[in-house]
């Protein structure tokens, strides 16, 4: 995130997306870039995590076994509280999301690392892919009743109407919600991290007071460094506890 | 990651092979393809290791704990109750012992009682029987010496005669008469 190329301080530079080998398919361009690379990464410290900390499977937990353990009751319990036990069928996918973004987030803040959940299109493929499972899901388990999703009860007959646009709308724009919030937190986190560090790389070049001057926007990338580690788990959390609720509407439509 | 080049004054997109267009990289749809395959790609796979292989063993862990600290918990009540039964057996076992005791001593005191009751009115009973033969023996005595007493006044008043007056003693019969109207 802090790689600045050359001598030009640009915070867009480390959102650009290299290709490492061209691949071409029906003259689209599928090439592994640097966001796959990261990808691959993001799958593979994790997988390697939950993988080998829980490989002695102790009855007593190590350290790390704990780490993984923790994770999965984390995500169990948010996804129980949220939409009930009958909810748990789709752990596996909700404990993925969850691992997936957490984990993207966190490699993103090693410097010079590509975020990966910085980018609109994997936030939203993303969150497709949850109101898509909610989506079919709900219509699969309830068939037409899924659609008193958008008809709340205990409504007066004249407000339906208004009622139910309204929630058409939220529906729809859950998607959008879901993938810019988590995007734009990591696109604005990183931009405002590397504008100020970009200071401090200014300031010092600037001679003896600049380095004196320097101390403040230094400071501030310090701070906004640890906020930003929040950030990672907090957006990684919100997006999971929000898919949690949208597929709590696919098993009970009627709220 | 960084090439040397500069990104922000090339025009066009460019499809493949270096520095993707001058648009705001997330909002360049040139690289949307790539970006989902790989995304379907590797999200998927990850999808696949969670659901076969990492969820499976955690739930497995925990579930084995849950089960081992439960199979101890009714191990640990199982021993408990065991223990407090054989509390209960054993202070059962005091008291019927306890019990059994005070039954013998009260039998033991009964029969001692019993038999030193008989043993005591036999030898009243004895004692008594004695008591009374020698009391019928000494009647017997005191009538045969009562009887007696008559023969030897008569003798004697005989002989008390004889020797007073001379000659003749009186008859026995007239003594008789004369000592049964002193003894009257």
């Amino acid at each position: 995130m802090a790689g600045s190329s050359g001598n030009a301080i640009d915070p867009i530079h480390q959102f650009h997306i290299n290709n490492f080998i061209d691949l071409d398919i029906a003259g689209i361009d599928f090439s592994f870039t640097n966001a796959s690379l990261f990808m691959v990464l993001t799958v593979a410290v994790a997988s390697l995590f939950l993988i080998l900390s829980t490989n002695r499977r102790g009855l007593v937990p190590g350290r790390m076994q704990l780490m993984a353990e923790m994770s999965y009751e984390f995500v169990a319990s948010t996804l129980r509280s949220a939409a009930g036990n009958d909810a748990m069928r789709f752990f596996p996918l909700v404990f993925s999301l969850f691992m997936f973004v957490f984990v993207a987030n966190l490699l993103g803040m090693v410097p010079y690392f590509f975020t990966i959940t910085s980018q609109i299109i994997v936030t939203f493929a993303l969150a497709m892919l949850v109101i898509g499972t909610v989506t079919v899901y709900g219509f699969f388990k309830h068939g037409a009743g899924f659609l008193k999703l958008f008809v709340p009860s205990g409504v007066p007959g004249y407000v339906v109407p208004l009622v139910t646009t309204i929630e058409v709308i939220s529906f729809l724009s859950r998607p959008v919600s879901l993938s810019v919030r988590l995007f734009a937190n990591m696109l604005a986190g990183h931009i405002t991290l590397k504008v100020f560090a970009g200071f401090v790389v200014m300031l010092t070049g600037a001679g003896a007071v600049g380095i004196g001057a320097a101390i403040m926007p230094l400071a501030l990338t310090i701070a906004i460094t640890a906020l930003e580690f929040l950030v990672a788990f907090l957006q990684a959390y919100v997006f999971t506890v929000l898919t949690c609720m949208y597929l709590a509407d696919a098993l009970h439509p009627s709220h | 990651m960084s090439s040397t080049s500069s990104e922000h004054q090339s025009t066009g997109t460019v499809a493949h092979g270096g520095e993707a267009g001058g648009a705001f990289p997330p909002f360049d749809s040139t690289t949307y393809p790539s970006q989902l395959l790989w995304l379907a790609i590797t999200f998927g796979l990850f999808y696949l290791l969670m659901s076969k292989v990492v969820l499976p063993r955690i739930g497995g862990i925990l579930e084995d704990r849950r089960d081992r600290i439960a199979g101890d918990m009714a191990e640990a009540s199982r021993l408990k109750q065991e223990s407090e039964a054989a509390v209960a057996s054993y202070e059962q076992a005091l008291a019927d012992a306890r019990a059994q005791a005070g039954k013998m001593a009260r039998e033991a005191a009964d029969a001692a009682k019993a038999s030193s009751d008989a043993a005591r009115t036999k030898a009243e009973a004895e004692l008594a029987d004695k008591l009374a033969k020698a009391e019928e023996s000494i009647d017997k005595i005191k009538q045969g010496a009562l009887a007696q007493v008559g023969d030897i006044a008569a003798q004697t008043t005989q002989e008390l005669v004889k020797a007073a007056i001379g000659g003749e003693a009186p008859s026995k019969d007239v003594a008789d008469k004369a000592v049964a109207a002193v003894m009257k």
